[in-house]
């Protein structure tokens, strides 16, 4: 992450500000960046989101391809993900310089998105035990201005709501071969139930209160951070602490409930936003990154 | 050629151009607000983002200072999900780091690197959408994030493939074309000048047609630097207005 160096006096302001629910730029405690949402960027991939968030931005892209289940769960296809914290981010990912933030991202998006509760999973199962539709989901760090968890997430669910996996055809031959056909018409294809993907909140404790959607500037005076992953019923699905500092048990849960209350608000928009643009299918001008 | 047909007999290519047209390129300067000067650029289907940090004091080992310019550094990377197979890695492999290296060269030539000793500049590219020629969009693409680094250079780097079908040259190849087994010539131009930055062909071609190419590569590297221009131009006069001047 682009480091920020914050003086003393900087960090006073900010956490009185933070005490009186009024940061920096203007926002309460529980207030979200600016944020701008975009499907359908890449066309080479099945499916894809362009999110910024403040300065922050990611680009996310999901490719289909066809797989073995896992032996442990033959019914059910799965995602892998790979985040690439590009060197277009900051000059420190240069080389290898971002595998460890890259890994560590990458691990919690598979504990959050990787089970059944999450995505329908049954629905990427073409032949149990045999076939299944494996959905590669590839993050791309182009800009970090703090909160990446979110961004990501958003983008992730975003991408996942856009992706069109082509249906198949299963034919078995007299020997009982099977033969697996792809359909020819781009329209013929699969849309992913994106009803119970979650999105993360991450809540960064500042002083004695703590912040959603936190600017970088900020994350360098707070403590500790705890990232919630809350679907659309406000269900918790996944909790982590992240940060060097600890935590007492009282404010984890004062932080739960605000983050669930947040993920809750945080879904209805979104998905508002997501239907609206599908509805204006081919007469949508596209931006991507000219606009 | 193999089944393929790279140019019709009315002289149509595969994608409805003519010999010497260039694909549609769209661009736009200062995409992002954190790094010093960024770009984006699209060159028909193929996407490239460039960011440039710099100039600042040497990183890491400072046993690479140059004591009379500055050293520029490049990282090519394409995204693992650019190209129709998904690529494993975005970068680190062989053909990346040749690709870096040649950036490296390109814009040591551009660039007016003397006016900044004992620093460097970092030249980061990434493909978002591969379709062919992923060198000459990332030069284009590269030149532009240097322009609004506000770095100086001696010219625009223009670059374009071309290859030779048929006895015709066909300017900006796309994957298709590239992929047809066409011998094809990268070049990298400064366009005032008609210096050339870059040079690199891998494949057979006699003698005599050489000229032809490398001529038919100057004049798509010109049409790209007018593009280019047009787009630095209509950048500054919104940047201005912004600002109010």
């Amino acid at each position: 992450m682009a480091t920020v160096q914050v003086s003393e006096a900087e960090k006073v302001y900010i956490l009185h500000g933070i005490r009186d629910d009024l940061r920096v730029d203007g926002r309460g405690c529980e207030d979200y960046r600016h944020t701008e949402i975009e499907t359908d960027v890449v066309s080479n991939t099945d499916g894809s989101a362009k999110v910024t968030l403040g300065h922050t931005a990611v680009l996310v892209g999901i490719k289909a391809d066809l797989g073995k289940p896992k032996p442990m769960l033959p019914k059910e296809g799965y995602l892998e993900f790979f985040v690439d914290c590009s060197a277009n981010a900051t000059p420190e990912f240069e080389g290898r310089g971002g595998e460890e933030l890259g890994t560590e991202l990458s691990n919690t998006l598979y504990k959050v998105f990787n089970n059944k509760h999450s995505v329908d999973l049954k629905s990427l199962c073409i032949s149990p035990g045999e076939h299944c539709w494996v959905l590669y989901v590839d993050v791309l760090l182009l800009q970090c201005d703090g909160n990446l968890y979110d961004a990501i997430s958003i983008a992730i669910k975003a991408a996942l709501f856009s992706t069109k996996i082509p249906k198949v055809h299963i034919s078995a031959d007299e020997e009982g071969a099977k033969e697996i056909e792809l359909s020819d018409d781009p329209y013929d294809c699969m849309r992913l139930n994106v009803e119970n993907v979650p999105c993360i909140v991450t809540l960064c404790k500042v002083g004695h209160r703590h912040v959603v959607d936190a600017t970088l500037q900020e994350k360098a005076c707070s403590v500790a951070s705890l990232i919630i992953s809350v679907t659309q019923k406000g269900t918790v699905t996944c909790m982590r602490k992240v940060g060097g500092g600890s935590l007492d048990p009282e404010s984890i849960f004062e932080m739960t409930e605000a983050g669930k209350r947040v993920g809750k608000a945080l879904h209805a928009p979104l998905m508002d936003l997501l239907q609206q643009e599908e509805r204006l299918g081919t007469k949508r001008q596209k931006v991507g990154f000219l606009g | 050629m193999a089944g393929l047909e790279l140019l019709s007999d009315q002289g149509y290519r595969i994608d409805g151009r003519k010999a010497t047209e260039l694909r549609k390129v769209q661009a736009r300067m200062g995409v992002f607000a954190q790094a010093d000067g960024s770009a984006y650029l699209e060159q028909g289907n193929t996407k490239a983002l460039a960011v440039v940090y710099g100039p600042h004091e040497m990183r890491g080992s400072r046993s690479r200072t140059l004591h009379d310019r500055a050293v520029i550094n490049c990282q090519y990377s394409m995204a693992t999900f650019s190209t129709a197979e998904r690529k494993r890695r975005p970068h680190g492999d062989r053909k990346s780091t040749e690709m870096s290296l040649h950036l490296k060269q390109t814009f040591e030539a551009a660039v007016m690197t003397q006016l900044y000793p004992r620093s460097q500049i970092d030249i980061y590219v990434k493909i978002l959408q591969s379709d062919g020629g992923n060198y000459s969009v990332c030069v284009n693409a590269a030149t532009l994030a240097v322009i609004d680094a506000g770095i100086p250079m001696r010219d625009y780097v223009c670059a374009c493939t071309v290859g030779f079908v048929d006895e015709t040259p066909l300017a900006d190849l796309c994957y298709a074309e590239e992929g047809g087994g066409v011998s094809s010539l990268a070049l990298a131009l400064l366009p005032r000048g008609g210096q050339i930055a870059l040079l690199q062909m891998d494949a057979r071609l006699h003698q005599d047609h050489l000229e032809t190419l490398m001529e038919a590569a100057m004049t798509a590297c010109k049409g790209v630097s007018k593009v280019l221009d047009e787009v630095v131009r209509q950048h500054l006069q919104e940047v201005s207005v912004l600002t109010g001047e």
